[in-house]
């Protein structure tokens, strides 16, 4: 559900269009950020003004090579750091400006790894998702347990309540993971490289269900990866990051041009359409003389 | 899926306070001279019911002026370390944290001494003086342990130990220039002891120091669950991070620096307790600082009641009671870690 009422645009702001049949979700405006060692020093990283909206159901991938922007933009999507100009809305309000509690019940992070220091069962940590919703010690309710193996069953995991995380394997380990993403009741859910420890198999099965949930729960899913297949497959949206440039925005057939991806990947690659429509990628060897 | 729930919480607290009431009766039976427990409980329940009168006076002088403040202190020392240690743990997010190895203990022993020297007649300032000397040596630590802008497990635990032996040989320092006084008493003090009496005025502000510090932890128990995952994590899931650690730091350096000016410098009891408590009662911090608290005073009453026994008449200090314990834990824990 979006907020029409607000109109203020920011710098260099464009009309969204209002008849998506979809609600929309996020919408990402011409956000910038800078990195800089103190207020004076020149920024040692630049994101520059990037755009692109995502609507329920939907998943979008951001997708560059190492340090091309994609955690910083991610960082304002989640709104622990606000936007130098432009702005992050999440249905209408600026994700930056909500306090931590009510941003913690609309969006959920789900991090590359998550440490845990002692030994806890999948089941409770899947219930640290209810935490936004509690007050002072905040007891697990029944509605709460119920919450957390509801979202357990999402994910296919139900069998490991009882389990120990530290037992578990990468991707039943992801599973959980997410199970607790999803127990926060989101409509946003954020992946930073969700993929990175976890097998083809796990890969797939995981981007699959994503793709699943955000249609079920009418999430927006907004995920961070520099795996090129995965993205052209899954997403429904990709955004293009390099050198801290938003280079395109669009399906993964308007993105995945064959001189772009190489230039932003720096390697040989092919790209051609598949049968569904989705662009696949393959790797080139690079013969001896291109070697330049 | 076990999660938490008051009931399991009041029976665990509600336990674990009846094995540390069997151990203050046995604390209070054991010593240089024996007494019943038949006598013993009689006698606790003559006091119970207001005719303390009725006491030998012998009896009264040796179970309730000698022995039983000196329980009492142990109780409120146990509790303290034990919980800052907990808590310590958390806000570093270092299993092996604890304010004995990250040397908070020998900042507050620093500060106690030169509270003492700067105003020896005011009594009431030695656990300020304790406080800022924990306060400023976990901060130290804290920005001493960091590599490349993340906090570093292993720099954080030397740096912890390096600070701790640079702050202790300070404190030697100042204790033999100081040494006119009572030097067994000090080297006694800075190794853990209870033995010395303290002041009316102190026990007072240990009680609500103590009550304040642990209460001031418990509030954010739910939060330190999610901190001990990560910082990240825990924002993202909703947890008010500068709130939390900024309670936390300034409440278990209070415990510590509370602890110190009591006892010294009790070593390792802040590692082990809530280790056990873990390995028990699961690591699900609403249950492990009320047990952690109540484990704590157990441990240091019945370490106590070892030091004053195994070579009675001579004392041990409790310290190196906790330290005989505690150290090969430690190492193991750190072993294990390793792998």
């Amino acid at each position: 559900m979006s907020t029409p009422g607000i109109s203020t645009r920011g710098f260099g702001g464009q009309d969204e269009s209002p008849n998506a049949v979809r609600t929309e979700r996020l919408n990402v405006e011409q956000a910038s950020y800078a990195y800089a060692s103190s207020a004076q020093a020149a920024p040692t990283f630049t994101l520059g003004a990037s755009s692109f909206q995502a609507h329920e159901g939907e998943l979008v991938a951001i997708l560059g090579p190492n340090a091309s922007g994609k955690s910083t933009l991610l960082r304002l999507i989640s709104g622990t750091i606000a936007p130098l100009s432009g702005r992050v809305e999440l249905d209408g309000q600026e994700t930056s400006r909500l306090d931590v509690r009510t941003r913690a019940q609309r969006i959920a992070v789900v991090h590359q790894e998550s440490s845990v220091l002692f030994p806890a069962l999948a089941g409770d940590f899947v219930l640290q998702g209810r935490h936004p919703y509690g007050r002072a010690l905040r007891l697990a309710t029944e509605e709460d347990v119920t919450i957390a193996r509801n979202a357990l069953a999402q994910v296919g995991g139900e069998h490991l309540a009882m389990r120990t995380i530290g037992d578990l394997s990468g991707g039943e380990k992801q599973r959980v993971i997410l199970a607790r993403a999803l127990a926060q009741q989101p409509r946003l859910v954020l992946l930073d490289e969700p993929t990175l420890h976890l097998d083809i198999g796990a890969q797939v099965d995981l981007l699959e269900r994503l793709r699943q949930l955000a249609r079920e729960n009418r999430y927006a899913v907004v995920v961070v990866t520099h795996e090129l297949a995965l993205a052209a497959e899954f997403a429904d949206q990709v955004v293009l990051l390099h050198h801290g440039r938003c280079l395109r925005v669009g399906t993964s057939a308007e993105v995945y041009q064959q001189e772009l991806l190489e230039q932003v990947f720096e390697a040989p690659l092919d790209v051609e359409i598949g049968p569904a429509g989705r662009p696949r990628v393959n790797l080139r060897a690079r013969r001896n003389e291109d070697a330049t | 899926m076990r999660p938490l729930t008051m009931k399991r919480l009041l029976w665990t607290c509600g336990a674990l306070a009846a094995v540390l009431l069997a151990c203050v009766v046995i604390a209070l039976k054991l010593g240089a001279v024996p007494i019943s427990v038949i006598d013993l409980v009689l006698n606790l329940g003559r006091v119970a019911i207001g005719r303390s009168d009725q006491l030998p006076t012998e009896y009264r002088l040796i179970v309730f002026d000698l022995r039983l403040p000196r329980i009492l202190l142990g109780i409120m020392v146990g509790a303290a370390l034990s919980v800052s240690g907990a808590s310590f743990q958390a806000l570093l997010r270092n299993p092996l944290a604890d304010p004995y190895v990250l040397g908070v203990s020998s900042g507050a022993a620093l500060g106690s001494i030169l509270a003492l020297i700067i105003a020896p007649q005011v009594a009431l300032l030695t656990p300020l003086g304790a406080f800022l000397g924990a306060m400023g040596t976990i901060a130290a630590v804290y920005f001493l342990g960091r590599r490349e802008g993340q906090l570093d497990s292993t720099t954080l635990l030397l740096s912890g130990v390096i600070t701790a032996s640079f702050l202790m040989a300070i404190v030697m320092f100042l204790v033999t220039t100081l040494a006119g006084r009572d030097l067994r008493g000090y080297v006694f003090w800075l190794m853990g002891d209870l033995s010395t009496p303290i002041q009316p005025g102190l026990r007072w502000i240990l009680t609500v120091g103590l009550l304040a510090g642990i209460g001031a932890i418990y509030t954010t128990a739910a939060d330190l669950n999610l901190l001990i995952t990560g910082e990240r994590e825990a924002i993202h899931l909703g947890v008010d991070v500068t709130r939390v650690k900024l309670v936390v730091y300034v409440s278990a350096s209070l415990l510590t620096a509370l602890a110190v000016s009591a006892g010294g410098a009790i070593g390792y009891v802040g590692l082990l307790v809530p280790h056990a408590v873990r390995l028990v009662f699961g690591s699900d911090y609403r249950l492990l600082i009320p047990a952690s608290a109540l484990v704590g005073a157990i441990a240091i009453v019945l370490a106590d009641t070892l030091a004053r026994t195994i070579v009675a008449p001579t004392e041990l200090p409790v310290g190196a009671m906790t330290a005989m314990a505690g150290a090969p834990v430690f190492i193991y824990l750190l072993r294990r870690g390793m792998k």
